[in-house]
């Protein structure tokens, strides 16, 4: 049972996609311009993190390794499909909130690497947990991440004023510069902590966390000049 | 149509820069803009498929999936071409254009999972643009990518000698470091409709 409440917890602090593996980068800067969108986009991630992993566990022994690639794709592509349609029919304020970047969950590094790294070796429970455990810790960061622009930027959160309006909000922090930004210092905080506390993890846009690692053998590595 | 077509070019280019603006391809923007030349090579690659997969998908969509009414398939059918044109064209390039390969051929496997690529392919659907309309479209937005790559990739070599404090060395200071050139592109909101007056 231990070991279950290990998985599960794994994603939310100690493996953290976003802040400790540097996974997900692309939503995580572009839709947290409200706390709300965030929570939504974290939510959204996590129910095809959840549903791919169980999938892709329970197929790993039928799919081929040559071609497992394209069969994780095909999956995580059915069930981005399968989310697009119950957002659009339930959720039409968040279909127009998150545009683009729901589709494009499809390539998000979190879900491949989770398929990759875990669920082509482990059993479906365990799959199951880790997508949950995984996908809570990305929306715990776009939470984070958006509560912190849209308080700054809007002076509210989840669209309750918490600054008054007569003090003027420093806008910038809603537009994609301001996202750049609180990224780069919440990871610095994550940093500062983890010195403090004496287990500072490599960061890095490496191999590690690439999903095309497998296809590539590393030739990246010696285009990019060694670490990234 | 031609001043529609360069607006279109202009703004994916400085205004809705893909990598700066709309946060599309961070991935490669941090990882691989650490050396001017791979930058360069990786930003060539993106170019070439971005215009190869819009060539692809925009064609499948119109004629195969939105007459039949498949629209539902975008997603699935998409990734899957984007992911089958990379291979193919890997082999192409190995057989009949090693030069060619040898430069870009590292950095093709890294695109099929490149989020820019599948975000202009259904970005421009969802726009509703006609067929030369997607194309200046996806081709602006690579070269968009390319800018930003390489303007980076210089401010990068000087970052890369600084030295920050100690929570910030690394990804963050780069990261701070891209929000202050993302501003800078943010000074171009609103110049494409003066110039071209629409």
């Amino acid at each position: 049972m231990k070991g279950k409440a290990k998985i599960l917890t794994n994603g939310l602090l100690k493996e953290n996609p976003s802040l400790r593996l540097v996974l997900g980068t692309c939503p995580t800067l572009a839709v947290t311009t409200l706390a709300f969108n965030g929570l939504g986009m974290g939510l959204a991630a996590t129910f095809v993190l959840i549903c791919s992993n169980m999938a892709i566990s329970a197929l790993r022994k039928v799919i081929p390794d040559k071609v497992r690639l394209p069969a994780y794709i095909t999956v995580i592509a059915t069930f981005v499909t399968i989310l697009q349609m119950l957002v659009k029919a339930f959720m039409a304020e968040l279909d127009s909130a998150l545009g683009i970047f729901l589709p494009l969950i499809v390539v998000n590094c979190i879900i491949l690497g989770r398929a990759e790294m875990f669920a082509s070796k482990n059993n479906v429970l365990n799959s199951a947990l880790d997508g949950l455990g995984m996908g809570l810790g990305f929306t715990l960061t776009l939470v984070c991440m958006g509560s912190i622009r849209e308080i700054l930027g809007a002076g509210t959160w989840f669209g309750i004023r918490i600054i008054p309006e007569s003090i003027d909000s420093m806008t910038v922090f809603i537009t994609p510069p301001g996202g750049f930004f609180v990224f780069g210092c919440l990871m610095a905080l994550v940093i500062f902590i983890e010195t403090k506390t004496n287990n500072r993890v490599k960061r890095g846009v490496g191999c590690e966390g690439c999903p095309s690692a497998s296809m590539c053998h590393g030739n990246c590595e010696t285009a990019k000049g060694g670490e990234a | 149509m031609a001043a529609k077509l360069a607006m279109i070019f202009f703004s994916m280019i400085l205004v809705n820069n893909y990598v700066l603006v709309q946060f599309l391809g961070i991935c490669p923007f941090l990882g691989v803009s650490k050396k001017l030349d791979s930058a360069f090579g990786m930003s060539c690659a993106v170019v070439f498929v971005m215009a190869l997969a819009t060539a692809a998908t925009w064609p499948i969509y119109t004629y195969v999936l939105a007459a039949n009414g498949l629209e539902y398939l975008q997603t699935i059918v998409f990734i899957l071409v984007i992911a089958v044109l990379v291979q193919l064209v890997e082999i192409i390039l190995k057989k009949y254009m090693p030069p060619l390969y040898k430069a870009l051929g590292v950095y093709l496997p890294l695109i099929t999972t490149n989020c820019a690529v599948l975000g202009v392919t259904i970005s421009v659907i969802d726009e509703g643009y006609t067929f030369p309309e997607a194309m200046v479209c996806a081709v602006g937005a690579g070269l968009g990518f390319m800018l930003a790559m390489v303007m980076f990739s210089g401010v990068r070599s000087r970052v890369e000698e600084a030295k920050p404090p100690k929570c910030f060395e690394g990804l963050p200071i780069t990261l701070v470091s891209a929000s202050i050139v993302s501003l800078s592109f943010m000074g171009f909101g609103g110049i494409i409709e003066n110039i071209f007056g629409a």
